[in-house]
């Protein structure tokens, strides 16, 4: 397209617009609206639905908007006789066959065909023959299929296609025999697979969990960030008597565009899950007993004074990553008070040497991800970590960018790639081989061989106009995560890439500005020598944590445990000694920092379950209970203000001082654990969304290895293996996996089984059970 | 840019073509995939489609469809929209001999329900199914541009025109 500008004229308006623009896009800039099914401004041209025809002068026959280039000079005309006479027949021919079934459609009331009929239906219909029906597919826990409504747009094809990047919906079959469906009974397994339901522009494809749970026009909207990955998706929540029925995207083009991952749509199941914790427990005599919310807080005023016993540093507070800002500050103003300054949200990490970002974030924003000619990736892999910040990965990859990965796990990618997989101590040898490969000799660089793969990567970055260096969550994970930042940062810093972190949860970044990591507590250490007192915000200590074992036996040794949890858990139950009824995702307002360090705040929008509360306001009478001076915040709004105040435009920065000549953590030889976190695992809400749940995505806790390794071990498919890490083990069946490399054992992190393990990745040993 | 203009090719290639078919097959599409610039192989689509139908007994499997898409690179979703929309594929087991009887405006004017009926009559079937002996199977098809000469009908790669049932019978029984 050129940038050219022509004038045109809509409808006797003069309007400018760039020479090859589709008019569709050009009316739209103008405010004059044009009705449309096919087209979609994210998607293709298909012109198919025809209902977006209009009158160009000087042109015999109505043109299809969506597929018009302008030219200087048009004039175009949408509600002419020709244009509406156009419109109307269309319309009459796509409600041939479309079920007059509103009343008992979930679409009804937000429905485009419906919208559009009312401007150009008529209100008598001439076709008496019979309709077509078609048979409604399975295809799968999250979406739900009414074919028979389907209008041939295309939308939901072209999205998989051009978007989701994985083409699993078809339309099979000619003219009126044409279906949308995937032909073999198959379910739609794609990451992003809930915005076919948004794209539908009628009931043929709606959400399965919401399915008959509310009409349209009885919902209330509130805005909302969502509270998974570190993308911070713009959401509306659509909530019914104070209950959220649905989570839906909100358009935020620097955000997440106009999309949704699956993960930020249906995790709201989780809030009313069973084991939603919905009053204060107090464990007496080993027995949880529910008490009143002033017993509660007294006692655990009580308990962390008395734990503490005159010495601050007898405290510590693990807080999760996907905690707001204000909840993350209270806490640390709290221990401060308390004469503690043990607090840290890096929960999965376990490497905690110095030099490492103390503050660490994308680098970017995030729409610059698209715009990147050339990406080094290590430890991760975006399409399950954080989905849409993948998609942006895979548009640049589209227009051309070469991604490499550096990654202990063959990644099941949806577009072209270049992927090194090794075992977790392999990954520093090839990152230091392109240090190599860019001429440079420091630390381990040094004994590195930089073969042609490596320096091409090397010339690639360097002569690239945009390069990244991006760690996921796998490289913080890694053993050595520190020496892997201080060779990250020496490629990115030869090369001239931009050095980033993809980072996990919803508040990471702006954790890391709450938490300055270098002077505060260290989880590992926090853990290796107990603490009497501990304060847990938002996360289940056997399966958000790095070493699981470690931390259970750090919280049995501990006098006492406060836990402010939305949910209960059998290590939670274990560990704590007093539950706070926590908030959650829509229960609470608060501020959330995304990977690219944009704060977005939202306010709470449901009715907190039972007497839950939200974590700033416990928090808060928390200080006061414990008499802290400075906990007299009537909103979270003051929060924010005085976090804001406090940090004084402190920005996050990804400043790496590592010598690359460290000791070695993870040993080259033996097994090695790969611990990565499965996506609907990542936190407790995700982990009780019962669809999310019920996808292909769900894992049980296994030991993944390939043929070749299991054959040196004895194990086959199906058997069991007992896996021992430092004095823990765990006895998990074995599963045959070709993308895990030899001599690795892929042992999930975050599942029920591996509770009794070390560190998410470490030396693992495995023998037949 | 769409996936009309760029060719929605599977991420992962496939690693071991030389298992897909036979060699005999294969070459024959390898001949179709050279005619398209690099890259495009999914263009050769509809002829691979065809080889494979004719090699399998002249109908298609969806493990068939799901080879074909193996071997071109592309989502098998694709294969099925094309294998789906034209008529020359087939879904279903058909006979030796696939009669195609036109029965559109001109042969229908001329006769062809007549011709269907006596076809029927003759072999104990109708359009879509498969005589026991596995002999015939019968499709009603569009026009196939024979006019000149309704009533027609098609029976492998043959045209035969201007029918009446002692003509039909007598085309039946020179065949195997």
């Amino acid at each position: 397209m050129s940038e050219q500008l022509v004038t045109i004229e809509i409808d006797g308006r003069e309007v400018k617009a760039k020479a090859g623009a589709m008019l569709i896009d050009v009316a739209d800039e103008a405010g004059i609206h044009i009705p449309r099914f096919c087209y979609h401004k994210k998607l293709s041209v298909s012109a198919n639905c025809r209902m977006c025809l209009v009158e160009v002068e000087k042109v015999p026959r109505p043109l299809p908007a969506c597929a018009t280039p302008v030219n200087d000079g048009m004039k175009v005309k949408t509600q002419s006789p020709l244009a509406v006479t156009a419109q109307q027949g269309t319309m009459e021919f796509l409600l041939i066959n479309h079920p007059l079934d509103c009343p008992i459609c979930d679409q009804g009331g937000e429905c485009e065909l419906q919208d559009v009929a009312v401007g150009y239906g008529s209100d008598v219909c001439r076709y008496v023959e019979g309709k077509r029906v078609v048979a409604d597919k399975n295809i799968g826990p999250l979406v739900a299929t009414d074919l028979t409504r389907c209008i041939q747009c295309t939308r939901c094809v072209r999205f998989g296609a051009e978007i989701a990047g994985v083409r699993e919906l078809g339309a099979t079959g000619r003219g009126e025999h044409m279906q949308i469906g995937t032909y073999i009974e198959k379910s739609v397994d794609s990451e992003l697979s809930g915005n076919i339901i948004d794209v539908c522009p009628v009931g043929s494809l709606t959400s399965k969990p919401f399915r008959f749970r509310a009409r349209a026009w009885e919902l209330v909207q509130r805005d909302a960030v969502a509270p998974h990955d570190s993308m911070g998706s713009n959401v509306h929540l659509h909530l019914r008597n104070g209950e959220i029925m649905r989570v839906v995207p909100k358009e935020n083009e620097a955000v997440n565009e106009c999309w949704l991952s699956d993960r930020d749509r249906y995790s709201y199941q989780g809030i009313y899950s069973e084991d939603r914790l919905t009053k204060p427990l107090v464990k007496k005599d080993g027995e949880w007993q529910e008490v009143d919310w002033k017993e509660a807080l007294e006692a655990a005023a009580n308990g962390l004074k008395a734990a503490a016993g005159g010495d601050g540093d007898q405290l510590a507070a693990l807080v999760s990553p996907n905690s707001t800002q204000e909840e993350i500050w209270l806490a640390k103003k709290l221990l401060q008070g308390m004469g503690s300054d043990n607090i840290d949200y890096r929960l999965r990490q376990g490497d905690f040497r110095p030099g490492q970002p103390d503050r660490p974030w994308l680098g970017m924003a995030i729409a610059e991800l698209e715009e990147l000619d050339a990406v080094l990736i290590i430890g991760a892999n975006p399409r399950q970590d954080q989905p849409l910040l993948g998609h942006r990965l895979r548009k640049a990859a589209m227009k051309g960018a070469t991604i490499t990965y550096i990654n202990p796990l063959q990644l099941v990618l949806n577009y072209r790639s270049s992927q090194w997989v090794t075992t977790p101590a392999g990954m520093l040898e090839e990152l230091a081989a392109v240090g190599k490969g860019l001429n440079l000799r420091r630390g381990i660089i040094a004994q590195t061989k930089a073969e042609d793969r490596h320096k091409a990567l090397a010339a690639s970055l360097k002569e690239a106009g945009k390069a990244a260096v991006l760690l996921g969550p796998m490289a913080l994970a890694h053993p050595d995560a520190s020496m892997i930042w201080g060779l990250a940062d020496a490629v990115a810093e030869s090369s001239g890439a931009t050095l980033g972190l993809l980072p996990e949860a919803a508040n990471s970044t702006g954790a890391g500005m709450i938490c300055e990591a270098e002077n505060n507590g260290k989880v590992r250490e926090l853990l290796e020598n107990p603490r009497k007192g501990y304060l847990l915000c938002n996360l289940e200590p056997s399966l958000d944590l790095h070493d699981p074992a470690l931390a259970g036996k750090a919280f049995d040794k501990a006098e006492f445990v406060v836990a402010l949890s939305a949910f209960r858990g059998d290590s939670l139950d274990a560990a704590a000694d007093v539950q706070l009824p926590l908030a959650t995702f829509g229960e609470t307002s608060g501020t959330f920092v995304n990977a690219a360090g944009d704060w977005q705040s939202f306010a709470g929008a449901a009715k907190p379950l039972g007497e839950a509360r939200p974590g700033w306001k416990i928090l808060r009478v928390l200080g006061n209970v414990l008499e802290i001076s400075g906990f007299d915040q009537d909103d979270c709004g003051q929060v924010l203000a005085e976090i804001e105040e406090s940090l004084a435009g402190r920005k996050p920065e990804n400043k790496v001082k590592v010598d690359v000549n460290e000791e070695r953590w993870m040993p080259a030889e033996g097994m090695a654990r790969i611990g990565d976190v499965p996506i609907y695992a990542a936190d407790p809400l995700v982990r009780r969304a019962s669809a999310l749940q019920e996808t292909v995505h769900h894992v049980e806790a296994a030991v993944r290895i390939n043929a070749e390794t299991a054959k040196g071990l004895g194990l086959e498919e199906g058997g069991q293996a007992l896996v021992s890490q430092g004095d823990g083990q765990a006895t998990l069946p074995v599963v045959i996996d070709e993308t895990v490399p030899a001599n690795c054992a892929r042992v999930q992190s975050a599942l029920a089984g591996t509770e009794k393990l070390g560190a998410a990745f470490g030396a693992v040993t495995l023998t037949k059970a | 840019m769409g996936f009309k203009s760029q060719p929605m090719t599977n991420v992962v290639e496939t690693p071991d073509k030389g298992s897909l078919f036979t060699p005999e097959i294969r070459a024959r599409i390898d001949k179709w995939i050279v005619k398209y610039p690099e890259g495009w192989q999914q263009s050769a689509v509809m002829p691979a489609l065809r080889i494979v139908q004719e090699e399998n007994g002249g109908w298609l499997t969806t493990e068939l469809m799901d080879d074909v898409a193996a071997y071109l690179d592309m989502p098998a979703i694709a294969v099925y929209e094309v294998a789906t929309f034209y008529s020359m594929y087939e879904l279903k087991p058909v006979g030796r001999h696939k009669i195609c009887v036109c029965t559109n405006v001109s042969c229908m004017i001329n006769g062809s329900d007549g011709i269907r009926g006596h076809l029927e009559k003759k072999l104990g079937i109708t359009f879509g199914q498969v005589t026991e002996d596995g002999k015939f199977s019968m499709k009603e098809v569009e026009c196939l541009g024979a006019c000149g000469g309704a009533p027609m009908m098609q029976i492998g790669k043959e045209y035969y025109e201007n029918l009446t049932p002692d003509e039909v019978d007598r085309i039946l029984d020179g065949l195997e």
